[in-house]
């Protein structure tokens, strides 16, 4: 059976790297709005965004940061664009085990862009919103796509990130120990 | 939990090799906030007014300002200060760039370091690991290729690098510490970095800076960014461009000069040209500066573009980063015409670490003595001929301290009184023993007169803001300025507004307008604000410095309160400010500072009026609670809670106890 059509909008954020002037405030304000509180502590080791920032080079790269993989590839690419040359994997959105770019800086848990989702809704993701240079432009466009499958969730990625780290045995026993405990805790 | 700042310090000893991290006092930041105010608070307390500034008990703060690593736009701040090896007063140098913020992530507030290390060493603080390294590797490099060679020796390209050059090493008195696009250059802050063997500081941080009132806090920065954005799209009319914006001059996006290259003065501070901004000089400058400039940069989270990365093959220069007014600096002191020689030696002298203000006109002194025969073909072996040579040659000697660049490497006031044969004579542009920009006018311009004199900074850029520099030319253009003034402080509104609206008319010439009241309310003003933007880490590009900018009395206030948890309204962050500047002004004043150093060059101004000029000083320390030797009266220092400061100032003899001053 064919899977239904489906509108959908497609949020993109257009990365004109020549507006660049490499303020990072992307960075600054997506770790702001992804903390706990919400703005209330500030880390772009935190953020979700990132930018690769070689001045001497002139290479000013805004990457987001997109899915996790549990293992890194087994190449590398440099790209090597007007005569500069990229490091392997800056274009790269992949929270990965070959370097530190889009994970928690402690429990080295999986970062990933989430268009500042909230409720309500941002106009823009605020990292746009705080780029007054225009280097990013929110863009909407309207799609017709095969019925999406359900996307994990943040939590769910998360849990992979731990299984991958620490195998699967451990983290559902650390799982069984906690429910256990907040279960005592409750009757007590 | 401490918001805002870390609430931890690093103490390096050099001598030791020791590394401690040690909690700060949270009153401290209730006093004076931080930055320039509690720096002056370290070397107050420990650094005695005997100290000489080379040797291995001065002190060197690296310090974050109160706001550095939140997302205040701007703040990115770093405040050097220490006791400078050339003025020998309190020096307090500040560089944007990324340091500050990403030293805030790795967990701290301030380096403070002391002592000597017996090689050449630099520090790496990685979050909680800090550690001690061998730079003698390092020794002789360029401040920018250290930064490079560390990154890659560390394998960390995200660490944020400031370094000393050859300059700093050895020790010149006007040796700058670089850091990217910035640099910390006025009062020869690298000699001091040098004479500890330290040749640079890299951090990388991965920690959280926490605010207090998060939804009010990044309401307040939206408010900021929608300010700017407002005055990108309304430029103050009737002023030349180069003053219209905000941020620092934006000499890298501007091309037009008329007003720097025909304002200022040439040479060793001695000509003006105002003929010089001719159509031919426009093409040409426009010419090399598009070749020169590769793209517009900004400093740690703020949406402005004051640099540049400058890269210009044909010139033989490696890529730098350059901004604001050392395009002009060497070009107008060499007297040379070409804005190409600008981008040349500026990248070089960037490498050796000098400051891009002093430099150019230490040489154009020398060139002066040259020309007058106090130096010789004897001092200056194989002196080129061509003023432009000339300059490469002297940066040269004097970055290696060699010959007669080992004199001259102490700046014009020294090298003048080392040199003799009546050299004195051609140091005419110096105040504390410090170059400064090199401006010389008609008539005594009293508001400006009261900032030279008594800028502890000892640079004119460095106390002014805010405030037109000139009269509007019409009525309509002042009465379009003042009406959405909000920056003007309260219960000031009415009178600074009818200062700008008269400001022109016949009547209102100087240097016997404005009345003397007013220039002290004025002048205070605008030295309040850098003093706040000191201690918050927020660049005077976007608060002191321009006119109408973004940060001003009224929301500061709000956005420090949001930040730190702490309750300060207007008249609190004003006495914070006030209880800073005096602190500066007491340690100097406790290494010898008096009125008689509070002297603008003699040629400064041609028209002077000696003793007017007295009565408006008299007034203005007035004004500030000082006596008439320019000391803070103890009534002053104790209403400040300086009670300790009026105490050592008695004890010494300095106040009396009655509070009068010698």
């Amino acid at each position: 059976m064919k899977p239904e059509k489906k509108k959908k909008i497609v949020k993109t954020i257009r990365i004109d790297v020549d507006k660049c002037n490499g303020c990072r405030a992307c960075e600054v304000v997506c770790s702001a709005f992804h903390a706990a509180p919400k703005y209330g502590n500030n880390n772009p080791g935190r953020a979700r965004i990132r930018v690769i920032h070689e001045p001497l080079k002139n290479i000013f790269l805004p990457v987001y940061a997109g899915e996790y993989t549990a293992a890194e590839c087994m190449g590398r690419d440099k790209y090597i664009i007007d005569g500069k040359e990229y490091d392997e994997c800056a274009f790269c959105r992949a929270s990965c085990p070959s370097r530190e770019a889009f994970k928690e800086p402690d429990s080295e848990l999986p970062l990933k862009c989430d268009m500042c989702e909230s409720d309500p809704p941002l106009e823009k993701p605020l990292c746009v919103q705080w780029c007054l240079n225009d280097a990013l432009v929110y863009e909407e466009r309207e799609e017709e796509v095969d019925e999406e499958e359900e996307k994990p969730e943040d939590a769910e990625l998360a849990v992979e990130a731990l299984i991958d780290k620490y195998g699967f045995d451990k983290v559902s026993d650390v799982l069984a120990r906690i429910a256990a405990a907040k279960a005592a805790s409750k009757k007590a | 939990m401490r918001y805002a700042e870390t609430g931890y310090n690093l103490e390096i000893d050099l001598s030791k090799g020791s590394i401690e991290r040690v909690p700060t006092d949270p009153k401290l930041t209730e006093l004076h906030l931080g930055g320039l105010g509690t720096n002056a608070r370290i070397i107050w307390d420990r650094v005695p007014p005997d100290v000489d500034p080379l040797s291995p008990d001065n002190i060197l703060i690296f310090s974050t300002g109160l706001l550095c690593g939140t997302p205040a736009p701007g703040a990115n701040r770093t405040i050097v200060s220490t006791i400078s090896p050339q003025t020998l007063f309190m020096h307090f140098s500040m560089m944007g760039g990324f340091l500050a913020p990403e030293l805030k992530y790795a967990g701290y507030d301030k380096v403070v370091i002391k002592g000597k290390s017996p090689s050449l060493v630099y520090l790496w603080i990685n979050n909680d690991k800090v550690e001690i390294r061998d730079a003698t590797h390092l020794h002789g490099k360029g401040a920018l290729e250290t930064a490079e060679l560390i990154r890659q020796e560390l394998g960390e390209p995200r660490a944020q690098v400031a370094a000393i050059g050859l300059a700093g090493e050895n020790s010149v008195y006007f040796a700058s510490i670089e850091h990217g696009r910035s640099s910390a250059s006025r009062g020869g802050i690298g000699a001091v970095m040098g004479s500890k063997g330290l040749k640079a500081i890299a951090v990388r941080g991965t920690k959280d800076v926490h605010v207090a009132k998060p939804e009010r806090f990044f309401e307040l920065c939206n408010e900021v960014l929608k300010y700017i954005e407002f005055r990108a799209k309304n430029p103050i009319k009737g002023v030349p461009p180069i003053l219209a914006g905000i941020g620092s001059p934006q000499e890298m996006a501007i091309h037009d000069e008329e007003w720097h290259t025909t304002s200022f003065a040439w040479g060793n501070a001695r000509h003006r040209r105002k003929g010089f901004w001719t159509k031919e000089v426009e093409e040409s400058w426009r010419r090399s500066q598009e070749r020169a400039v590769q793209r517009l940069v900004s400093c740690y989270n703020c949406p402005m573009k004051c640099g540049a990365i400058i890269s210009y093959p044909a010139l033989g220069v490696s890529r730098y980063m350059m901004k604001c007014y050392s395009k002009l600096t060497y070009v107008m002191a060499a007297m040379a015409d070409d804005l190409d020689f600008g981008f040349s030696i500026a990248g070089l002298a960037q490498e050796y670490g000098v400051d891009g203000y002093s430099t150019p006109q230490v040489m154009a002194f020398a060139v002066e003595l040259y020309e007058a025969g106090i130096l010789t073909d004897a001092d200056l072996p194989g002196f080129p001929k061509d003023n432009k040579e000339r300059f490469f040659y002297l940066l040269e000697k004097i970055v290696r301290r060699e010959g007669i660049g080992d004199v001259l490497a102490k700046g014009v006031y020294w090298a003048a009184r080392e040199i003799g044969k009546g050299a004195e004579a051609f140091d005419h542009n110096t105040i504390k023993r410090h170059e400064q920009i090199p401006i010389k006018l008609g008539m005594l311009n009293p508001i400006y007169f009261v900032m030279w004199a008594t800028g502890e900074k000892a640079n004119i850029t460095q106390i002014e803001g805010q405030l037109p520099q000139a009269p509007f030319p019409t009525k309509e253009l002042r009465e379009d300025f003042v009406k959405d003034w909000i920056q003007v402080p309260t219960g000031k509104e009415e009178r600074f507004k009818k200062f700008v609206l008269e400001w022109g008319d016949p009547g209102t010439e100087f240097p016997f307008y404005p009345p003397i009241d007013l220039i002290c309310e004025l002048v205070d003003w605008q030295e309040t604000m850098h003093y706040i933007d000191d201690s918050t880490g927020i660049c005077a590009g976007l608060s002191s410095f321009p006119l109408k900018p973004p940060y001003h009395i009224h929301n500061l206030p709000l956005i420090i309160s949001a930040a730190t948890g702490l309750e300060i309204d207007e008249d609190g962050l004003w006495e914070i400010a006030r209880r800073n500047r005096t602190l500066v002004r007491a340690v100097n004043v406790r290494r010898g500072l008096r009125r008689k150093d509070e002297k603008p060059p003699e040629d400064h101004w041609k028209k002077r009026f000696p003793e007017y000029e007295a009565k408006i000083l008299d007034e203005y320390y007035e004004y500030k609670g000082w006596n008439k030797e320019g000391i803070p009266k103890k009534e002053t220092l104790e209403r400040l809670e300086l009670d300790f400061v009026a105490q050592d100032l008695v004890r010494r003899g300095i106040l009396e106890g009655n509070g009068e001053g010698k």
